[in-house]
């Protein structure tokens, strides 16, 4: 496979933001219409993301009119215009599927918030990491 | 006719213009060196003798070696002749690159399909098989008669039976080259090749 990379790696996108299941975007989907051509927005909690490189592409649902929608993007494509993260969710796996059979309050996936570190706290995990150094202090 | 020796590498995905995807198969052809030409005058057809991919001295039988040293090359993996290609296109030791094939071209592929061993009826001959109930007992999948009684009392010769599976060769036409890397010799062809990734292929202009 590396090979397939090392050729295709320059031409994949470098505008794609970090995101990942569990997480809630907002997916600009270009629709062409005739000649015309718009964007269409598809907001959505991320339930998986799969391959890579050039292959990659991931799944987004969201509950349209009581009904569950899934639709799947290929993430190098260029009809995927753009993708906004709204929320970070807090998972325990890298695929959601269990989210297909939970509805309503039971779907709701937790936001992510990065832990607030004491200053006196990290300066204690990173002399552990580099507890063969010398301390600072 | 022309065409080159190669190796297929893998397969993925690229968008067009259009923004549309194409599955292509990425695969390494040549450098290929002429190993020998065969022409009207001497062997009553024409062709282009090529030789493709490194081997271990120790690998190449004495005669092998003796004709890859006429031909001042070093031992190739793969030889095989293109028919109908020019000889006097070529030079004998010249190596030809994937530079041959561009955009656009259609080209034929040829290769060895995945072995899938001893299959049944169902997957090797397109079979339906047997009910899976209505009282169907141990035979789901199994072919039905092979023939008739007494007359001819025997089972006719090409009956479709269960057996060895792929891994025959098998030619795939018209297929579109979408792009061509002649640094890394690498060429992408839309959709896909018989045979597994690694394995070695023919692609033939036509």
């Amino acid at each position: 496979m590396n090979r397939i990379q090392n050729w295709t790696h320059g031409e994949l996108r470098k505008d794609i933001p970090e995101f990942k299941a569990g997480d809630t975007i907002n997916v600009h989907v270009r629709v062409i219409e005739g000649d015309k051509e718009r964007l269409q927005v598809f907001q959505g909690v991320v339930l998986q993301r799969r391959s890579s490189g050039m292959d990659e592409t991931f799944t987004v649902r969201k509950i349209s009119g009581g009904v569950g929608v899934e639709r799947i993007f290929p993430l190098q494509s260029p009809s995927v215009a753009k993708i906004e993260v709204l929320r970070k969710g807090r998972v325990r796996r890298a695929r959601l599927n269990y989210l297909k059979s939970l509805k309503g309050k039971a779907a709701r996936i937790r936001e992510k918030t990065t832990p607030r570190i004491k200053k006196s706290a990290a300066t204690s995990t990173s002399n552990k990491k580099t507890a063969a150094e010398p301390s600072e202090a | 006719m022309i065409g080159l020796l190669g190796k297929k590498i893998g397969m993925t995905r690229i968008f067009n213009q259009k923004g549309q995807h194409v599955p292509v198969t990425v695969v390494e052809l040549g450098p290929c060196h002429v190993v020998d030409v065969r022409t009207l005058e001497r062997d009553k057809y024409r062709a282009v003798q090529l030789g493709f991919g490194d081997i271990r001295e120790k690998l190449v039988t004495k005669p092998r070696a003796g004709h890859f040293k006429k031909a001042g090359i070093a031992p190739a993996r793969w030889v095989r002749e293109i028919r109908d290609m020019d000889p006097e296109s070529v030079k004998i030791g010249e190596a030809l690159s994937c530079d041959i094939f561009k955009e656009g071209d259609r080209v034929k592929v040829t290769a060895s399909t995945k072995g899938r061993g001893f299959q049944g009826v169902m997957k090797r001959h397109g079979f339906h098989g047997a009910k899976a109930s209505h009282g169907a007992h141990e035979v789901h999948r199994h072919g039905g008669a092979i023939g008739a009684h007494t007359d001819p009392g025997r089972v006719w010769k090409n009956t479709k039976m269960p057996g060895r599976m792929g891994g025959d060769q098998q030619t795939v036409k018209n297929l579109e080259v979408v792009r061509v890397d002649t640094e890394a010799n690498l060429v992408m062809i839309k959709g896909c090749v018989p045979c597994p990734a690694g394995s070695f292929i023919i692609v033939r202009k036509g």
